[in-house]
Parts: structure tokens; C-alpha cells; sequence
């Protein structure tokens, strides 16, 4: 199934291509790819060949909806009835939701056939896949190396050619950054323009669905399936989905990309910046107009993170208690007991460890200090944005300061693996969309992804620069593991 | 700020973990380092800056969310219990609460 969504949809309307065959091709290569790539946690053949041949009888009834037959891989944090969802950790045990996620709700009616649920670091907490307790995914195109995270297993399933499209979160980078290191475009929509009724919360005022595919046209299909106000999420917001195919085929010609220089200097591999270097003056070939900009506080976006990302975690984990679903652990003989062992055996390390950094940063006497603090340099954050996007439309930032690192790198050193999220967290404490777009290779022939991010409620720009982009600058290679 | 093993120890009992020797050993460097980090945003005046509490976007604060009381059907007992690790006669079985 190495298929765009639009040539998914116009072979099925044009009679080539069943639902089913679809289908039936995507749930092969996940179950032949698997051994190699651990993408998958649960893949759903029976479910998925039911569903793809009552979508190819609608079909013949003429009943074509926008995703018709389109088949998408789900990472394992977002509910789907009568499949598992694990969040990649042990604590959860064999639970499967008795409901479905609005997204979901919204997809299976726009036709799309669910193959199954992605590995992810447990929780969404990794930037490796390492913390996953299933086992790390691979990167497809170098499998001794990490596929990013937390949604690696989506981002591989499309890389892989899987799946044309597949659902990931986004907390602090955790779809574009797996997006950048799969050579894969990612979106992390604006804040309120998914529901998150059914993603299992992290970090409640900075996550976000987003969506993996292989081509910018192809998330923008999906985007507008999923996108909108939900009446079970109180944070979407009030505003009119446009039209994102249509926004994505308007020509570039006298947008305004911003670029800070600050941003562009140490630590930021050679590659990588050659390849933004570069990608600057494609963009600038194609009519945009480059200005500086600057976003003085994003050096301190990782301390701020790191406040308000575990403080929100420690209290949203709470509820992993050993009563209601999930696991629990066994031989303990008071309450209190059962909750600490159920606890302990049941959450990986970086997951114990945030949670304690949160509960830290929120004990008594010191929320001021760090909470508070954090929560006061979003708002200067936030600022800066506003003030850079008066001069710009767009923002362009390498995603990831380096492509796929090897396992083990940097699995001992949790600040080192924090650092490699310094370009995807501020859109998440600004709550401003942004996408990655695949933009090059480095010299060891591993993708490169360059990030955009906009003001409020611009995903239309967004699709709109990458779209552009893929169209003159397509990446033109395909990973080692491949469908 | 230096943290020591026993902070991380109270930081877990806060926490409703249980940890090993060996996390505590593993933790409180790790989690010292951290902090230390973050503690860079103390060399920012904040003195006259809002906190960003409340909705991201202008839109989404404006967005009205209260809507009708009315009765509306829930999951119902069995779909409840069904994926408790220890249920029984309707009720979530959990041990002795009072040591």
C-alpha cells in the first residue's frame, strides 16, 4: 500500500480498487513489517476486512464519503471500541475502551478502515520509542535507530507504506518529531481544533491529536475529517473548518516565512542546518518572502515544559490506581499498598520519573517557584509568537536539532533526551499549530524534516507551504523497510 | 537544588509510588539535574507577567461550554465493571482500606 489518500480515492471511485483489497494490503505489510519494526501493538484483520467490504457496498449503493476505503493506523492512546489501548505501558493490563474517540467517531464515518493500534512511549512520554514497555519501534530507515517519539509506531506505519495516514498526539513535538526523523509529514494542529474526547491525557492544556501521511494533501484530508467544535471536549473551540485541500493548492507566491538565526546556531547538527540553509532558499525560489524574526524566549522553552508537562501528567496519572481497569498488583494486603505496588509494577521508569518531577514541582512551598513561574514564561512565549507572526505568516525551524540517533544514545541521560524536543515545545505552550515536512537527507542517508508553525487557527497555510514544498522538492527516496 | 534520597522518597509517598533502592539511587541525581535546569527561568523578570492559565486561544475562551442539566443515559453498571481487575456484586472489590 505505498498509496497517496488521493490516489486511494480515485482509484476506488473509479472502480480499480475495492476497500477491501485496500485493506487487505495494508494489514499484510503491517504483519509482514512487524517483526522488523514493532510498529503495531494490535493489528485488526478480521475488524478491518468486515468494515472495508460494508464501505465497498455502500460504494455500489453510491454512497462515497470523503475517506472511503482510506486505511489508517491509530496509536495506542486513542480509543477504539473493541481494540486494546495500552499507551504503550503495563498498567493499563488488557484494557479496551467501551467507547470511541470523537476522532474515531468522526473517522469511521468519513469511511476510513482501521488496521490496528501503534506502539508509542509509554504514556506519550519519549522522544525514542525506548519507553515504550513493548518493546521500542524501529526506524525504517536505519532499524538501529529510533523512529522519535512518542508516536513512532505511527509515523514508521507511514513511512513503512503501511498506511497513507495514521492518528498520533502531540504534547510536546511527539507527531512532528517521529514525523521528522520517518521523513513523513506530521501535523500538531492548533489547541481546540481536535477534539480529545478518547486520547488518553497527558498534558491536559498542551496536547493535541495529529496526524502522520505520506503527503501533505493526504493529513489535510484527514484534518478535516477529524477537526471541529465536540460537545464531550470542552476545550475545542468555536471556529470554521475551511477548506484544507483547497487552501493546500494555492500557490506560495508572497507569503512571508519567518526565520530566527538564534535558532539556527549551537547544537543543531551540520546536516540539519545545511539542509534548512537550504530549504530557506527553495522556499525563497518558490516566491516566498524570508524575514528575520525573533523568539527570545524559546531557550527557555524545555524548563517550561518540563514544569507544566509533569506537573499536568502527575495529576492526570492519578487515576492508574488498580481499581476500576487495568492491572493490579497482586499480595497487597491494605489499600494503600495495593496503589503503590499497582504503581510501581505498572508504570516504566520515565514515566515514575515525571510524575515525581510533577509532583515535585506542585508539593507544598514550591509551586510558586516552578509551577507558577513556568506558567508565567508561557505567557512571554506566547508573546513572542504574537510578535513574530505580525511580520510573518509562518515560522520555519528545523523539527529535530539532528535525524534518527542510534538506541542507547541517549536513554541514560533524560535532560540530553528532553533537549532533542528544543523546536517542537513552544507551539504546544503557545497552543499554535505546526507541521514537519520532509526537506532531505543527511550524509548517512537519514531523512531531515523542516518544521512550520503559525498563528492560531493557520493549518490552512500550513498545508498550503507544504504542499509547495513536497510538489518541487519531493524527498524522492524510500526507507530500507518498505511495503 | 540538591535532592537528596529522601526527598525522593517522600516525593514517591506524595506520589503513591513505591520504588526501589535502586530508582531512589538512580532518581535523585537525575531528577537534582532537572531541576537545576529549570531553575534557569528564575533569571527572567517575570514581576509583571500573567500567568498562562485558562483557554490557549482567544476563540476557544470565547467558545460557550455549559449546556443544558438534563438527564442523559450513562455506560450502565455491567460496561462499568467489566474491565475492573476485581468486581463483584456490582461493586469495585477492593482490600481492606484501614490497616
Amino acid at each position: 500500500m505505498n498509496k497517496t489518500i488521493t490516489t486511494i480515492r480515485s482509484e476506488i471511485a473509479g472502480g480499480t480498487l475495492t476497500a477491501r483489497a485496500a485493506a487487505e494490503s495494508a494489514v499484510n505489510a503491517a504483519e509482514k513489517l512487524n517483526d522488523e519494526l514493532n510498529a503495531f501493538l494490535e493489528i485488526d484483520r478480521a475488524g478491518a476486512l468486515k468494515r472495508a467490504e460494508l464501505i465497498d457496498e455502500n460504494i455500489r449503493a453510491s454512497e462515497t464519503p470523503a475517506l472511503a476505503g482510506v486505511p489508517i493506523a491509530i496509536k495506542d492512546n486513542i480509543c477504539v471500541r473493541g481494540l486494546q489501548t495500552s499507551c504503550g505501558s503495563r498498567i493499563l493490563g488488557p484494557y479496551q475502551p467501551p467507547y470511541n474517540a470523537t476522532a474515531i467517531d468522526r473517522l469511521i464515518d468519513a469511511g476510513a478502515v482501521i488496521i490496528g493500534k501503534t506502539n508509542c512511549d509509554e504514556f506519550a512520554m519519549g522522544s525514542s520509542n525506548e519507553n515504550s514497555a513493548f518493546g521500542p519501534v524501529k526506524n525504517p530507515w536505519d532499524t538501529s535507530r529510533v523512529p522519535g517519539g512518542s508516536s513512532g509506531g505511527s509515523a514508521a506505519a507511514v513511512a513503512a507504506g503501511i498506511v497513507p495516514v495514521a492518528l498520533g498526539s502531540d504534547t510536546g513535538g511527539s507527531v512532528r518529531q517521529p514525523a521528522s526523523l520517518c521523513g513523513v509529514i506530521g501535523v500538531k494542529p492548533t489547541y481546540g481544533r481536535v477534539s480529545r474526547y478518547g486520547l488518553v491525557a497527558f498534558g491536559s492544556s498542551l496536547d493535541q491529536i495529529g496526524v502522520f501521511a505520506q503527503d501533505a494533501l493526504g493529513a489535510a484530508a484527514v484534518l478535516q475529517v477529524i477537526a471541529g467544535r465536540d460537545k464531550h471536549d470542552a476545550t475545542t473551540a468555536e471556529v470554521p473548518v475551511p477548506d484544507y485541500a483547497a487552501e493546500a493548492g494555492k500557490n506560495i507566491d508572497g507569503l512571508r516565512l519567518g526565520v530566527s538565526r538564534a535558532l539556527l546556531g549551537e547544537g543543531v547538527d551540520q546536516d540539519v542546518r545545511d539542509a534548512i540553509e537550504k530549504a530557506i532558499d527553495d522556499y525563497r525560489g518558490l516566491g516566498a518572502e524570508i524575514v528575520d524574526i525573533d523568539l527570545p524566549h524559546a531557550k527557555n522553552a524545555i524548563a517550561v515544559y518540563y514544569i507544566i508537562a509533569t506537573a499536568e501528567a502527575s495529576s492526570n496519572l492519578a487515576r492508574y490506581d488498580g481499581v476500576r481497569y487495568g492491572f493490579r498488583a497482586e499480595d497487597a494486603p491494605a489499600l494503600r499498598d495495593m496503589y503503590r505496588k499497582t504503581r510501581d509494577q505498572g508504570f516504566g521508569p520515565e514515566v515514575k520519573r515525571r510524575i515525581m518531577l510533577g509532583t515535585y514541582v506542585l508539593s507544598a512551598g514550591y509551586y510558586d517557584a516552578y509551577y507558577l513561574k513556568a506558567q508565567k514564561v508561557r505567557t512571554l512565549i506566547k508573546n513572542d509568537f504574537a510578535t513574530a507572526f505580525e511580520k510573518c505568516d509562518a515560522v520555519l525551524t528545523p523539527t529535530s536539532p539532528s535525524p534518527a540517533f542510534r538506541f542507547g544514545e541517549k536513554v541514560d541521560d533524560p535532560l540530553a533526551m528532553y533537549l532533542s524536543d528544543i523546536y517542537t515545545v513552544t507551539a504546544n505552550l503557545a497552543g499554535v499549530p505546526g507541521i514537519s515536512v520532509p526537506c532531505g537527507l543527511s550524509s548517512e542517508g537519514l531523512p531531515i524534516g523542516l518544521q512550520l508553525l503559525g498563528p492560531y487557527w493557520s493549518e490552512g497555510t500550513l498545508f498550503r507551504l507544504a504542499h509547495a514544498y513536497q510538489q518541487a522538492h519531493p524527498l524522492n527516496a524510500q526507507p530500507k523497510i518498505h511495503a | 537544588m540538591p535532592i537528596s534520597e529522601s526527598d525522593i522518597e517522600k516525593i514517591a509517598q506524595l506520589a503513591h509510588l513505591e520504588i526501589t533502592d535502586e530508582e531512589r539511587r538512580m532518581f535523585a541525581p537525575q531528577i537534582a539535574e532537572i531541576v537545576t535546569y529549570v531553575e534557569q527561568l528564575n533569571e527572567i523578570d517575570t514581576s509583571a507577567v500573567d500567568p498562562a492559565l485558562g483557554g490557549l486561544t482567544p476563540e476557544g475562551e470565547r467558545t460557550e461550554t455549559s449546556r443544558l442539566d438534563e438527564v442523559q443515559t450513562s455506560v450502565g453498571q455491567k460496561v462499568a465493571l467489566d474491565q475492573a481487575p476485581d468486581a463483584a456484586h456490582g461493586h469495585f472489590r477492593v482490600p481492606k482500606v484501614l490497616g
